[in-house]
């Protein structure tokens, strides 16, 4: 077995993993830092991004005003020490990404641009095209390679936590190359990879977002906190499910019905104005937008379609130029990948399975509830998102707690010793689990794909928009033999070498862990709450529920959950207004 | 519309083969499959055993180019309704080398792409609280194009010199230098334009210009190198015309 070590491990190279790396390095030189991911770090999802990056840079927007509209947009579940911090730090680390080569789109003087966003009160949100995310993570990846001090570990896939007295101290990981077994130890670990769309059948996450930091971080104690708030972003081309960029409505764009009419003024969102008026109509935010699709469905208003029904996203009257100036990608994407010319075409979108606002429950400086794991980014849930994310929001959370988790946990491990020795002995063992489970394994019957599509389909059923007590017990029931067939799954590939099947084996198991976690959470709120809506408890219920869910790893492998109570600072709960 | 299409594979499992072979697969045709698409359904379907990378299925991690009939291309971006009525013929990258079945090598790549040093480098950096460096419309629209490169890969694949001189930087890694050298913001052209000139390749280059045709992001690394060209070959003549002394 290859040994490594180091004092702060970063699992995940994407837009968090990446700063906490940059973090480290440049606060804390002499603290040793390597990055591991199961991907080249480019290929990280954070690439996929597409809209901008809220941050208040602008005169006639402020701090409060920034906090106000991603507190009342999370419905109030979201911690305000969290939010508070957040906003503080966001334009400085917005402009250390101006300053480090991100191509941001600019105002004729020079200055960085922004454009209003959905359920922003102002306009805030930085962009570069609509390409965002893919600047945020190159700028941020070619900048980590100037840092002789962060050493990197690129597709290495981790399977286990190293744990000792309830202390984190590394990682085992596959070198995916040669299949060999990694252990790294380290003082401090800290996870950022990401979400775990991919446990629902239609999503615009990537392949590689299986929430596998969320699944290690539980396995090994830590808890999970409100995993019930599942983001539908309401325009995804339907069948791919890749994403059409908020963007497209921030600039204009307009959600139609199957008789041409801006159905949104239907549902408290406002009334119809030629021009974007801010949070309102198409700029509601995305919970509002999703569950109107919902409602137009019932009312047999949206349009039929091979892979569902739908509505149409209508960006002509922006005109071309418009279109190439601003939300090029929208137009690159659809006709690449649908066939259509957004400048002469409606486009066909439907809500699509967008980001995880719950996450591996965090303090405002990235660490978990197990001293030595931190976490960052979509993974983990500090909260600031709360039960509906605003979107441009994720994209400088990443930049805000990747530094500050990895800041944390350079402190943390210049503090503590080298790691316990006998934690290797753990690495053996996960050796042995993974060649007796998986590599050496002949008999079993099933299907990575059969049981991965059951539990994407059960999800979607019972987790969906809308949810009910009934749905989500049968799925608790459903999940729970999913977990039996998955012990009986069957590798047809016994190779050491880039074995794509036994990784797509280990991270359906990570995703049917959190599938549970998603489906108990869900049941035991029984309130409606931003994207949680329940249709047998359809109010807000803020005596019994204005509290975060946090889901501990039971001994019978299934998830218990608690209740931690909301930090309110300065903006006690209120009705969300939109358009009025 | 056929039934059916059929995908010849190269697979390859070093622990046991001898050397990269085609493998046929028939698949189920639908209209808005991509090759990708025929891939995993293979995966889920038929064989387990094949391997490839795959991410987004947007066009924009990079991870799946792949050698589809010959030509470099993303496979979430190439049509099965393109090539009837097959056989599909699916094959790692060209001129990298080959790990397992469809994925390659590309740690050359990386080691390539640092040397470059794509990062902005200034005499003076300004304190964050001096806000931005300014930049306008027209100056990021010099580098725009330079700065949209996805790493995938599919123009070394396409470039003749690549094949020739394994040393040769490569398109991808030139492009993005010179995506620094035309920022505003950075004031490190002249060191990178002694790196990539210390190495034989970038005079090599004959502009057949395959890497801009297969570029899927419309990138244009033909016209980055160029544009090097030039510049080097000024500086070089400057060196003559310059007197010792004041350079």
């Amino acid at each position: 077995m290859d040994t490594f070590s180091c004092d702060v491990l970063i699992v995940g190279g994407g837009g968090a993993g990446l700063r906490a790396a940059i973090a480290v390095a440049e606060t804390y030189p002499s603290v040793s830092v390597t990055v591991i991911s199961k991907v080249y770090p480019m290929r990280s999802h954070t690439v996929s991004a597409e809209g901008g990056a809220a941050a208040v840079i602008k005169s006639g927007d402020s701090l409060d005003a920034h906090a106000y509209d991603t507190i009342s947009g999370s419905d109030w579940l979201c911690d305000q020490d969290a939010v508070e911090a957040f906003v503080r730090e966001a334009p400085a680390e917005m402009l250390q990404l101006e300053h480090w080569g991100c191509p941001w789109s600019r105002e004729p003087d020079g200055h960085v641009a922004v454009r209003p966003f959905g359920g922003m009160k102002v306009e805030r949100t930085w962009f570069a095209a609509d390409k965002t995310g893919f600047h945020m993570l190159h700028t941020l990846f070619q900048t980590s390679l100037k840092y002789e001090g962060i050493r990197r570990h690129d597709e290495c896939f981790v399977t286990k936590l190293l744990m000792d007295d309830g202390r984190c101290q590394g990682v085992v990981a596959i070198e995916l190359a040669t299949g060999k077994i990694q252990a790294i130890t380290a003082k401090a670990v800290v996870l950022c990879t990401g979400g775990c769309g991919k446990i629902f059948p239609f999503t615009t996450n990537a392949n590689i977002k299986n929430g596998d930091g969320m699944a290690l971080a539980y396995r090994a104690g830590a808890p999970l906190k409100d995993m019930e708030f599942v983001q539908y972003h309401p325009t995804g081309l339907p069948f791919t499910g890749i994403l059409i960029t908020e963007a497209a409505r921030s600039e204009g764009g307009w959600l139609l019905n199957k008789d041409g009419y801006r159905y949104l003024q239907d549902y408290d969102l406002g009334t119809p104005e030629p021009t974007p008026v801010l949070r309102s109509m198409e700029l509601g935010p995305r919970d509002r937008l999703s569950q109107a699709f919902v409602k137009e469905q019932e009312k047999e208003r949206t349009m039929k379609g091979p892979y569902g029904d739908y509505v149409h996203l209508d960006v002509r009257h922006l005109g071309e130029r418009k279109i190439d100036g601003k939300i090029p990608f929208v137009r690159e994407l659809c006709l690449k990948y649908a066939g259509l010319d957004p400048v002469k075409d409606m486009i066909p979108v439907r809500p699509v399975v967008h980001y995880m606002m719950g996450g591996i429950h965090t303090d405002i400086h990235g660490a978990t509830a197990m001293p030595g794991l931190y976490a960052a980014g979509e993974a983990a849930c500090v909260s600031i998102n709360g039960a509906n994310r605003l979107g441009s929001n994720s994209l400088t959370e990443l930049l805000v707690f990747g530094a500050r988790a990895g800041k944390a946990a350079a402190v943390f491990a210049s503090e503590r010793g080298e790691p316990s020795p006998s934690v290797l002995a753990q690495a053996h063992d996960e050796q042995r689990r993974l060649e007796e489970q998986f590599l050496f394994k002949t008999s079993g019957k099933e299907r990575i794909a059969t049981v991965r599509q059951a539990m994407q389909e059960t999800v979607e059923q019972s987790a969906g928009i809308y949810r009910d007590a009934s749905a989500l017990q049968q799925a608790e029931a459903k999940l729970q033999r999913l977990q039996e067939r998955f012990r009986d799954v069957n590798l047809e590939d016994h190779s050491y070498t880039f074995n794509t099947e036994l990784t797509a084996a280990l991270e359906l198991s990570y995703m049917l862990d959190l599938a549970q976690v998603i489906v108990g959470s869900a049941l035991q709120r029984r309130e409606s709450r931003g994207s949680h809506q329940r249709t047998d408890h359809p109010e807000r219920n803020d005596g019994r529920f204005l509290a975060h869910s946090m889901a501990h790893r039971g001994e019978d492998g299934l998830p218990q959950i608690e209740y931690l109570p909301v930090t309110i600072t300065r903006w006690p709960p209120g009705e969300r207004v939109y358009g009025r | 519309m056929p039934p059916t299409i059929a995908l010849d594979v190269i697979r390859y499992r070093p622990e046991q083969d001898a050397e990269p072979a085609f493998q046929t697969y028939e698949v189920p045709f639908r209209d808005d499959w991509v090759v990708l698409d025929a891939l995993n359904y293979i995966k889920d379907r038929l064989d387990g055993s094949l391997s490839f990378r795959w991410s987004c299925r947007m066009g924009v991690c990079g991870s799946c180019g792949m050698m589809v009939n010959g030509k470099p291309k993303l496979t979430c971006a190439a049509f099965l309704s393109d090539y009837l009525p097959g056989p599909v013929r699916v094959e790692p990258l060209n001129y990298f080398p080959i790990m397992r079945d469809l994925i390659v090598d590309i740690t050359d790549f990386m080691r390539k792409l640092t040397k470059v040093k794509p990062w902005i480098i200034r005499d003076q950096v300004w304190p964050l609280e001096e806000g931005e460096y300014r930049q306008t419309p027209e100056q990021l629209d010099t580098y725009k194009q330079f700065s949209q490169c996805i790493n995938c890969m599919l123009c070394y694949a396409a470039c003749p010199i690549v094949g020739l001189e394994p040393e040769f930087v490569g398109p991808a890694a030139i492009a993005l230098a010179q995506r620094y050298n035309l920022d505003s913001r950075d004031e490190a052209a002249g060191e990178r334009l002694k790196i990539l000139s210390d190495h034989a390749g970038i005079w090599g280059c004959t502009f057949v210009g395959e890497c801009t045709q297969v570029c899927p992001k419309h990138v244009d690394p033909a016209g980055a190198i160029q544009q090097f060209k030039l510049t080097a070959a000024l500086d070089a003549l400057k060196s003559f015309l310059v007197p010792w002394g004041t350079r």
